[in-house]
């Protein structure tokens, strides 16, 4: 662990022995809602994530799991610091950035990226796409001239399989998986070690979503990318990622590694995320035993009291209405926050 | 044997664009039978909504136009019925449940008076008792305190309790068909399996047929009697459900199968994704619509559109070739 007091440069070559890129310590972020427009009242707090922990390795791929309002977007955000955490620690690289300004996380911001959701709301349409991919390199001022600048867009545009002529045209003109694949090219500009996807295929047909699946397992492999995959089918998540966080109401339930968290969930909201997912074999859909959980997520302005998940749990138990059950670690880099399974 | 509920034949639709004309559906023929459920699976653009709205008559029209075909229901074809025999069908022995629960239910009417007006206008009901019978669906689509959350409006109901909101409304009726147009998509996952479990065992107390639009193969795994594969606009292959998964014959349903990613199967197998992208259909090929993505295209592939035959009992393609897994 660095000392407080070390720069920035230091602090990366000190942690340069050890592989972990990103680690969160019990992460908060909060919005508060506020009533008056001269003199605001805070009235509520939504406790979007709540005290998450978490470490990625180098070269690794973090999936984030749950539904809507579970936290996982907004997790990604905290991390790429376009949020304020309003309590925890987030370190990248050895450093920690969770209070860092604006001037001190421009360096940082290159070496983090973030792949959107939607191919048609996230590029800007009245940008060529050589600009809307170059742009990273010219706000940075990365390109020494505009030679090096057509270069770097052209190597770009080949490496997510797209071809050098598209860089003139608009997004307009391309259908939802190249938009992503244009997407994917400008995230890569800098020559970022974290990629965070945001629901990245979850907008495009079935028969493009595994183009770029694909894609994405390519890049990591030629260019050592990490990811943190967020998405709500665990489906897709099984594909790419390596290690697995479910996420419920701004808190993990459980993580695990693929081959765990799929062989044997032991979180009861796993299970019923799990169980959700319908299997694309009629023989295997007869046969599936499947626990199907009762009413919709909570709001995270008022969560419920004990285990978050306790008023749809079919396993629910006296205890779950008023102790929030921590995550636990059963070792082998698996925990899980359920009085079911609590070891003490 | 008695004749299928809905038969619909050669069933063609247009629009015009300012790219021309395209044709949405063409020349599509399926049945419903008595008690069934029959899923449409297609992407973006393959005409599977188009397709249901169209058997609803509910294509908006300019820029759309219905312009051949037979949708016969009951024995009668809906598109030689006036628009006033057609209301009296549409909501009452066909129901329609839409993607989208918000934008389908008026904000400004308590849910109560939506899930009653059907009621009232296809039964006769005055608005009293109508308003009785909306209490009791929305109790049987497990609505809780239903009696409470009659005088609520759309905006106090979560995304989920809506979409049950336009099942009652569905249901109000007794419909003999209902046709459920991606139920769930705007649904979390847990979610939209509740609300499909609840359809379909709704349809199956009620001995109503269902005709299911989705995009998802394991949803049409799940819940579908018989599935329907529709690409650029035609059906490309048909077969009772469990033969269509275990002997997928038309290319494009092999490359869907391979490109889905599952949660059984083998770990980090590479997914296998069809190549290219989906049919433009102002630009449409001469021939087969998916023979510029199609592994085993041939030459006629390109120059002639394979019609729909059935090779097997059952089983129908549209293609020239011989696919297999």
């Amino acid at each position: 662990m660095p000392a407080p007091d070390a720069s920035p440069a230091n602090a990366r070559a000190a942690a340069g022995g050890d592989d972990e890129l990103v680690r969160l310590d019990d992460l908060k972020v909060h919005f508060p809602l506020t009533k008056g427009t001269i003199i605001q009242r805070r009235v509520a707090t939504v406790q979007a994530v709540d005290g998450i922990s978490f470490a990625l390795k180098r070269g690794g791929t973090l999936g984030l799991v749950g539904e809507s309002g579970c936290g996982k977007s907004t997790t990604g955000l905290a991390i790429l610091r376009m949020l304020e955490p309003t309590a925890g620690r987030i370190v990248f690289e050895g450093e920690d950035i969770t209070f860092h300004d604006k001037e001190r996380m421009r360096p940082i911001r290159r070496r983090m990226q973030m792949v959107y959701q939607d191919p048609y709301g996230s590029l800007n349409p009245r940008m060529k796409v050589r600009d809307i991919i170059g742009e990273p390199l010219a706000v940075h001022g990365v390109a020494a001239n505009a030679q090096t600048y057509r270069e770097r867009v052209a190597q770009l545009i080949r490496l997510v399989g797209l071809l050098p002529d598209m860089a003139e045209r608009y997004p307009h003109e391309f259908s939802g998986g190249q938009r992503q694949r244009i997407g994917i090219a400008r995230a890569l500009a800098l020559e970022p070690s974290l990629v965070i996807c945001d629901e990245p295929v979850s907008a495009l047909d079935v028969s493009i979503q595994a183009q770029v699946v694909n894609l994405f397992m390519e890049l990591q492999e030629r260019l050592g990318l990490t990811y943190i995959f967020i998405a709500h089918n665990l489906a897709v998540v099984r594909h790419i990622c390596d290690r697995i966080a479910v996420m419920y109401l701004g808190r993990i339930v459980e993580i695990a590694s693929r081959a765990e968290l799929y062989k044997s969930p032991l979180h009861p909201y796993t299970e019923a995320l799990l169980a959700a997912i319908p299997v694309a074999d009629p023989e295997v859909e007869a046969r599936r035993v499947r626990p199907i959980v009762k009413g919709e997520v909570g709001s995270a302005l008022a969560p419920p009291s004990g285990c978050r998940f306790h008023p749809r749990c079919p396993k629910a138990m006296e205890k779950c209405k008023t102790v929030a059950p921590a995550l636990t670690d059963l070792g082998a880099g698996r925990a899980v926050a359920c009085h079911l399974h609590a070891t003490a | 044997m008695a004749p299928p509920l809905l038969q619909v034949r050669n069933l063609t639709t247009r629009f015009n664009s300012e790219r021309g004309r395209l044709t949405a559906v063409d020349q599509v023929s399926f049945d419903v039978r008595e008690g069934e459920t029959v899923a449409i699976v297609g992407e973006s653009g393959s005409g599977k909504s188009v397709t249901a709205l169209s058997v609803m008559r509910l294509i908006p029209s300019p820029p759309g136009r219905i312009e051949a075909g037979e949708v016969l229901f009951e024995g009668k074809d809906l598109l030689k019925l006036d628009d006033a025999a057609m209301r009296a069908i549409r909501g009452n022995r066909v129901a329609m449940i839409f993607q989208e629960p918000m934008s389908s239910l008026n904000p400004a009417l308590s849910v109560g008076l939506q899930v009653a007006e059907p009621v009232n206008l296809h039964r006769g009901s005055p608005w009293a008792k109508a308003y009785a019978a909306a209490r009791e669906l929305l109790g049987r689509v497990r609505i809780p305190d239903a009696a409470r959350r009659l005088a609520s409006f759309p905006h106090q109901y979560s995304g989920g309790m809506r979409q049950r909101v336009m099942i009652a409304m569905a249901l109000a009726c007794q419909p003999r068909l209902i046709i459920a147009d991606e139920p769930t998509t705007a649904l979390d996952v847990t979610v939209q399996a509740q609300i499909l479990d609840l359809i379909k065992e709704l349809t199956r107390e009620t001995g109503s047929s269902l005709l299911l639009i989705t995009h998802d193969l394991g949803v049409v795994a799940r819940y579908a009697d018989r599935v329907a594969v529709m690409y650029g606009g035609r059906i490309v292959e048909t077969a009772p459900a469990r033969v269509l998964y275990k002997e997928p014959r038309h290319p494009y349903t092999l490359g869907l199968m391979a490109s889905v990613p599952r949660l059984d199967g083998e770990v980090g197998r590479r997914l296998v994704p069809i190549e290219g992208q989906p049919p433009d259909l102002a630009e449409l090929p001469l021939g087969c619509a998916f023979s510029p993505r199609c592994r085993i295209a041939s030459e006629p592939c390109r120059s002639a559109r394979p019609p729909l035959m059935e090779f097997a009992p059952q089983h129908w393609k549209a293609c020239f070739n011989d696919a297999r897994a």
